[in-house]
């Protein structure tokens, strides 16, 4: 193969996922079916080549804890946001497609930042230029300057979070000088 | 296990219980959201989102109602694809719908993203009109 080989600690995590997935359909942890389960993930990672996902190598844990319980807890308002909406304004609901340029340009980033924001109810990622690594992301009931704004700001903290997760060491750095300045 | 199991059992029925009520109500806000948003964007909202939220919920009390830890493994993977899916269907929708204009346009407040469709556009004719109409792009 003339590809470029990945050394197996970019491996690691892809193959970590697919043996608790493996695990979790057979719903057993036993030793013997998770190597069995680790010999096929390593069979299917070499089979089915995908391009290697660029991990920053950096992973915050203490970090994750409370953006995960921040998120939980921002799905559940904003399910219940769309709900009211839904029965109180109807086809009278006002909405906007808003630009968000973000600060990092890696991929996995934007990915992860499009998600987030896709999962909260309320926003909707319609298109992503790569190339200057911006978000068109349609907002519901988006009414006037003000909510655009608010909405730009929920999207940049939402990938200030993610990098201070696991952004690179200069992203963080950019990311401290912007908030102390 | 615990000196009181009936109470035990008391809270994990009334936990599950509030769950898959709160889990049913959020596939009902969907249904309420598909029939009345005026357009297929504030639409997908409805459809894709309380999914999210409710699809938690009502797992959340199957793994509480069936008391093996063995389940939740199953559950959380379930849980995980369907916050992987949800958002690239949405966006593969979304964008679709604004590029064949199924979307009100008097509806939005404002659009950064009309002029640089249209730029694409444009720029993707003239190209088109550079190679004599052989591209079928």
């Amino acid at each position: 193969m003339s590809r470029r080989r990945v050394s197996l600690r970019q491996e690691l995590p892809l193959l970590v996922w697919l043996v608790i997935v493996w695990g979790a359909l057979w719903q057993d942890f036993s030793p013997g079916n998770l190597l069995f389960g680790a010999l096929l993930a390593v069979a299917v990672a070499r089979l089915f080549y995908l391009p290697p996902v660029e991990l920053s190598g950096r992973f915050n844990v203490l970090r994750a804890v409370p953006f995960a319980v921040a998120f939980l807890g921002r799905v559940v308002a904003a399910s219940c946001q769309v709900f009211y909406l839904a029965v109180a304004q109807g086809p009278k609901v006002t909405n906007a497609v808003v630009a968000v340029p973000l600060r990092s340009h890696s991929d996995l980033m934007v990915t992860a930042t499009g998600h987030v924001i896709s999962l909260i109810p309320g926003s909707l990622v319609v298109e992503v230029d790569r190339s200057t690594s911006t978000l068109y992301i349609h907002g519901l009931n988006v009414r006037n300057g003000e909510d655009v704004i608010k909405l730009r700001k929920e999207v940049r903290d939402t990938e200030a979070g993610l990098i201070r997760i696991m952004g690179t060491k200069e992203e963080l750095s950019a990311l401290n000088q912007e908030v102390g300045a | 296990m615990n000196p009181e199991p009936n109470l035990v059992d008391a809270v994990i029925d009334a936990v599950s219980a509030v769950f898959m009520v709160v889990g049913a109500l959020m596939s009902l806000a969907a249904a309420i959201g598909l029939l009345r948003f005026p357009d297929l964007m504030s639409r997908m909202h409805a459809a894709t989102k309380p999914q999210v939220l409710g699809l938690f919920l009502l797992l959340a009390s199957v793994g509480l109602q069936l008391r093996t830890w063995w389940v939740w493994p199953v559950l959380l993977v379930a849980w995980i694809f369907q916050l992987l899916t949800v958002p690239v269907s949405a966006h593969m929708v979304g964008r679709a719908g604004y590029r064949t204009k199924h979307l009100h346009k008097e509806l939005l407040s404002k659009d950064e993203l009309e002029a640089v469709v249209q730029k694409a556009a444009k720029a993707a004719r003239e190209s088109e009109a550079d190679d004599g109409g052989n591209r079928t792009a």
